[in-house]
């Protein structure tokens, strides 16, 4: 498709009435591009065959700004909800995708996003099967929203439950940690820096499955930690399995650019944003194993086990610092906020 | 600044070993009991978030001291910042003013209702936003030690240099020598040796120092933020105390110089002089803060705006002024984590990063 020879440069109110402008649109900027059978039937939904257990999830993405250094709002709609499908132990097979457009929003920019979309589809091996297209006055979104649902088939040997988590279980986290937070802060109006930080923002469903095809039920427990951060999920586990939490900060993986760029901005990591990462509770018999095989996985590279459930102080997670002191990770509280001085 | 960024400095003041070493040494020599007040609240938070706290020796009590500017914002100055913010200013302020709150609302409720709040790193940004914007007042709200008095009195001669006069600050600015001379004359006050606040220092120098330490006969070490930094103040601290000395150390020479930064001084003398400052929790005290000079008062948003006249009693129910002053602990607050959370703080100190309270609440509840 080449958007050189559409006859409109921005999307308005028109292409979301549903009438001939809606279809221009579609047919020319999306259908064109997802074509799979279950979208062409150009139904008002997709029939599709899905087999034993069944895993949904839906997240709606309303970031600003829309395009970041390592991906776009398009690519992290997929990421976001291919990811949060394959923390439930399942393979993520389909997506719905759905837009909700401020008029004014510049067809280029329309396009490569769409185009992004495509592209993290495809490498998640998932397949947009329905979606819907909406436009708003200006003034009344920012730029786009876009939501997506995700349906995948829960993998055989799955057995993914907090109930599952012992006393001795360790922790594991696949890489470094607050990459996509600090990318995005690097770009946010009034608080520009220089850096080379990368979004971290990508699929993970591929190293799921291969940790649950090899260990299955002694994988007890996958999450991303996503908004919120490391700190807020470690916590939220915690309270809801009414043990311990004991971590040691030389063993998280953060990188020197994204630490520096924490420091700076006096923002904690633990509560910055990922989009690429996922911890991993196993039953101790298997962590380095485990350990072995994500770190031979391209998601996996930086793999670290951070920590261990404990018996003591139960719904707490205690941190060991760098110079053995111990402190509480509480959750974080509203936004993270930028320090004076 | 540059590509590739790497913070130098900061692993090697991190270091398990190096720490550990020093706090035996504190381990060793401590005989009595000592109170020692961290001026800085970057230095609680920093204590508190390394777990330093508990591994000092039972006879080292760290007394969490004022040096947290949201924590000294009077309330009226955040009253007087939303009222501009209703009557359409665009304001701009440092993140965490935002979600202190004023007698009615924060900041960041009034901006959910329909407030031009916008969140800066830097008040020269509030300049380019006064220039973008020729129709609307742009107040900077500039709150701080001596540490951010520099950038924020830059700002108004930026203005001035380019003719913007749609930009103005609302300014409290504090100075901590004379707020240790307040927690000094106190009666109260058991504080046998003060860290000093690194950053000020940097600022300022250590000069202003010397006659504190002379008339009180206590102890004063400039200190940094870091945990090396922070156990090397500490044990300075205790090695003078255990010898019966008082004089003026310098931990963190590597950034503070003995005259300050000539360049910033020169910055805050040219917009600002010294005049009384009420102090939340503490009331007013007497040369303890910066003011607009009358030559750039038309950058003086209390003065360019009618708000002069909000006046708002404290909540009866935060003790800030206990805490602030160090008389007391956080936890020895009967709302502290009850009705006072971080996530619904009665007062500031629960609120910033760097208030005692939050620090407590956040990082050290009963491990």
């Amino acid at each position: 498709m080449d958007i050189d020879n559409l006859d409109f440069q921005t999307i308005n109110l028109g292409h979301g009435s549903g009438g001939e402008l809606t279809r221009k649109l579609l047919d020319k900027l999306i259908f064109s591009v997802f074509s799979n059978p279950y979208l062409n039937e150009k139904h008002d939904g997709a029939i599709v065959k899905i087999e034993g257990r069944v895993a949904i999830s839906t997240d709606s993405f309303v970031i600003t700004p829309i395009f970041f250094k390592g991906g776009n709002i398009g690519s992290l709609a997929v990421h976001g909800t291919v990811n949060d499908v394959a923390m439930c132990g399942a393979i993520p097979k389909y997506l719905s995708l759905a837009f909700i457009i401020e008029e004014g929003l510049d067809v280029v920019d329309f396009y490569q996003i769409v185009k992004s979309i495509k592209k993290a589809a495809d490498e998640s091996g998932v397949l947009i099967i329905t979606g819907d297209t909406k436009v708003v006055e200006r003034g009344k979104g920012d730029k786009i929203f876009i939501n997506t649902t995700g349906f995948g088939e829960v993998h055989p040997k799955a057995t993914i439950s907090m109930d599952n988590i012992n006393v001795g279980d360790k922790i594991i986290v696949n890489g470094f940690i607050a990459q996509h937070g600090m990318a995005i802060m690097s770009e946010r109006k009034g608080l520009e820096f220089e850096s080379n930080i990368e979004s971290d923002s990508t699929n993970l469903n591929f190293l799921v499955k291969d940790l649950l095809d090899e260990f299955g039920d002694k994988i007890k427990l996958f999450r991303d930690p996503t908004r919120g951060g490391l700190g807020t999920v470690l916590h939220e586990i915690a309270t809801d399995i009414e043990l311990g939490v004991f971590i040691k900060e030389v063993h998280i993986p953060i990188e020197k650019q994204v630490a520096a760029a924490c420091e700076m901005l006096g923002l904690d990591p633990m509560y910055v944003a990922n989009e690429g990462v996922f911890i991993a509770i196993v039953d101790p018999s298997v962590e380095n194993e485990v350990l072995a095989l994500m770190r031979n996985h391209e998601k996996g590279k930086n793999a670290s086990i951070i920590g261990e459930i404990t018996d003591e102080h139960p719904n707490k997670v205690v941190l060991k610092s760098l110079i053995g002191g111990k402190r509480i990770v509480s959750p974080l509280v509203g936004e993270q906020l930028p320090r004076i001085c | 600044m540059q590509k590739n960024i790497e913070m130098k400095y900061l692993s090697e003041y991190r270091n398990l070993e190096e720490t550990k070493k020093i706090l035996d040494e504190i381990h060793k020599i401590t005989m009595r009991v000592w109170n020692i007040m961290e001026i800085c609240g970057g230095q609680t938070h920093s204590l508190v978030k390394n777990g330093i706290l508990e591994l000092l020796p039972e006879k080292i009590r760290m007394i969490h001291g004022p040096g947290c500017p949201v924590c000294v914002t009077p309330l009226n100055l955040i009253d007087k910042a939303i009222e501009l913010l209703e009557q359409g200013v665009i304001v701009c302020s440092f993140g965490d003013m935002i979600r202190v709150p004023g007698s009615k609302k924060s900041l960041l409720e009034a901006k959910a209702l329909g407030g031009d709040l916008r969140i800066l790193y830097s008040p020269i940004e509030a300049v380019s936003i006064a220039k973008q914007n020729p129709n609307k007042e742009v107040v900077f709200f500039a709150v701080g030690f001596e540490t951010t008095a520099p950038a924020n009195a830059l700002s108004v001669l930026h203005a001035e240099k380019e003719g913007i006069s749609n930009y103005s600050i609302l300014a409290s600015h504090v100075l901590v020598p004379p707020a240790m001379e307040a927690i000094l004359d106190d009666k109260l006050c058991t504080i046998d040796a003060f860290l000093a606040a690194g950053h000020v220092c940097a600022i300022m120098g250590v000069q202003e120092y010397y006659p504190l330490v002379a008339k009180y006969k206590i102890p004063i070490i400039v200190t940094g933020f870091e945990p090396l930094d922070l156990v090397q103040g500490i044990y300075m601290a205790v090695k003078q105390l255990e010898d019966g000395k008082y004089k003026l150390e310098n931990q963190y020479a590597r950034v503070v110089k003995e005259n300050g930064n000539k360049a910033a001084i020169e910055v805050i003398q040219n917009v600002f002089e010294i005049g009384n400052r009420e102090w939340r929790g503490i009331g007013e005290i007497p040369n303890s803060g910066y003011v607009i000079k009358e030559a750039y008062r038309k950058y003086d948003a209390e003065h360019k705006f009618n708000i002069s006249n909000i006046k708002v009693p404290e909540n009866s129910k935060c003790m800030a002024g206990e805490i602030l002053r160090g008389i007391k602990r956080p936890n020895e607050c009967s709302e502290f984590g009850k009705t006072c959370k971080p996530a619904n703080p009665l007062g500031a100190p629960m609120v910033s990063s760097e208030g005692a309270c939050a620090a407590y609440y956040h990082f050290s509840t009963n491990i």
